[in-house]
């Protein structure tokens, strides 16, 4: 299929923003992960609960709670214009942070399910051979972890790809800055005699997120075999 | 000097511990029915459980004094540990697992590598997962991993428990080599009272989490 350059466009932007976003939150959801299973403290419900919002939260709010928050004059993004230079809205950056908001409940609830499915006893046998906690996790928590946090974050990647509402509020529908496939399907769809145009990037976008999709299920199979007992 | 000395109270919902006993020199057996509490002593002295109260002391050392505010992490009391089903590290080859000891502490292959593993005879698997051993070779693997980190108690929890009867058999005399051959504190959890007989000096009978005289 030939591409028009603004078609390439919105399909790199997107894979970028996705990468981006799956790269930047997974350490932060590894860590919140972590928190959540090994941890025990008052009001951990209110935090889980917290933690999901983007779940069912209409993503145009989300979007306008991140403008409030993060915008040239949010409360948090006046900061970092002033202070850092950084810019996130109406950036290709913002739509980045977006998607990684909209994808990190699926990424925490994929790695805190690995987590909780380690037996304690297999990183108590870690820590009586004298390993440091630290150590533990990185030689025994975190491979045995390694399916879940995949899958984890295929799930947050694909949630990127199709996200639409937080990213079109926060940061608009700029070509070539923040229209990815789905604002770009958007714009087409409000333009006359566009419908061959929508049909590709849709097209592209079914291609994107099946394979995807296939390419995690076959690394997770991969993964659970080579850890079966 | 004996080598284990036990001494712990501890509440654990509806179950509680309460619980004295002192180790002999080599070997001490554990014995009781299921839910007794004895896997939870050795997790007391493993430190993977914290007592309410008690103290602990492993080969001279003390490990946990309640009233001197002692509590050595897991990874300081030097105990090797050999849970029911082997607990080896399943994404680790045997040799990687006999070896986590020494490479997590930083220390040089242990001088007696060679011996421990002739004596479990446990050579020829250094480069299977565990999940292509069976029950006997992945006791036997866990066992040498344990002794591998220079452990100043061994503890063994109903280490046969999880083989055949049959294959039973095939471990216990290496157990007994070992015992022979390695001068470390056994204590070993069982309810079955004909494997303990062989290899006891001394039993202490728990029941109920209490210590039955």
């Amino acid at each position: 299929m030939d591409f028009t350059p603004d078609e390439w466009q919105a399909i790199w932007l997107t894979l970028r923003v996705a990468v981006v976003a799956v790269l930047g939150s997974l350490p932060f959801a590894v860590a919140v992960a972590w928190v959540l299973s090994y941890t025990r403290f008052p009001g951990k419900i209110v935090v889980e609960a917290l933690l999901s919002m983007p779940l069912v939260l209409p993503p145009v709010v989300t979007g306008y709670a991140l403008l409030i928050l993060l915008g040239r004059h949010g409360v948090i993004g006046h900061f970092l214009d002033r202070d850092l230079g950084i810019v996130l809205a109406f950036r290709w950056t913002g739509a980045a942070v977006a998607a990684a908001v909209m994808g990190f409940p699926f990424m925490v609830r994929g790695i805190r399910l690995s987590f909780d499915s380690i037996d304690r006893d297999l990183e108590g046998a870690a820590a009586s051979l004298g390993a440091p906690g630290w150590l533990v996790f990185l030689t025994v928590t975190l491979p045995l972890s390694f399916p879940g946090l995949l899958s984890g974050a295929v799930l947050a990647f694909g949630r990127s790809l199709g996200e639409f509402g937080a990213t079109i509020t926060f940061v608009s529908s700029i070509p070539g800055e923040t229209r990815t496939i789905s604002s770009a399907i958007y714009a087409l769809l409000q333009t006359p005699d566009a419908d061959s145009m929508v049909l590709r990037l849709c097209a592209v976008s079914v291609v994107l997120s099946f394979w995807s999709l296939l390419i995690s299920e076959l690394l997770i199979r991969a993964g659970q075999r080579r850890l079966l007992r | 000097m004996s080598g284990i000395e036990f001494q712990a109270r501890l509440r654990l919902g509806d179950f509680q511990l309460d619980a004295d006993f002192t180790g002999a020199e080599r070997v001490t057996a554990l014995f009781g029915p299921s839910g007794a509490g004895k896997s939870t002593v050795l997790r007391l002295i493993a430190g993977l459980l914290r007592p309410d109260e008690g103290r602990i002391v492993l080969a001279g050392r003390t490990v946990f004094d309640s009233a001197a505010g002692i509590d050595l992490p897991a990874r300081k009391r030097r105990v090797g540990l050999v849970f029911q089903d082997g607990l080896l590290f399943p994404h680790m080859s045997v040799r990687q697992n006999l070896l986590y000891g020494p490479w997590a502490r930083r220390v040089p292959r242990p001088v007696s590598f060679d011996r421990t593993v002739e004596i479990l005879d446990i050579g020829k698997l250094f480069d299977r997962a565990p999940r292509h051993l069976s029950g006997g070779e992945r006791q036997r693997v866990a066992i040498g991993r344990a002794l591998l980190s220079d452990p100043a108690v061994l503890l063994m929890d109903e280490p046969v428990a999880a083989i055949d009867l049959e294959r039973r058999a095939e471990i216990l005399p290496y157990l007994a080599s070992l015992t022979a051959e390695f001068p470390v504190p056994l204590l070993y959890v069982s309810h079955a009272m004909e494997e303990i007989e062989r290899l006891a000096q001394k039993v202490v009978r728990i029941r109920d989490g209490r210590v039955e005289e």
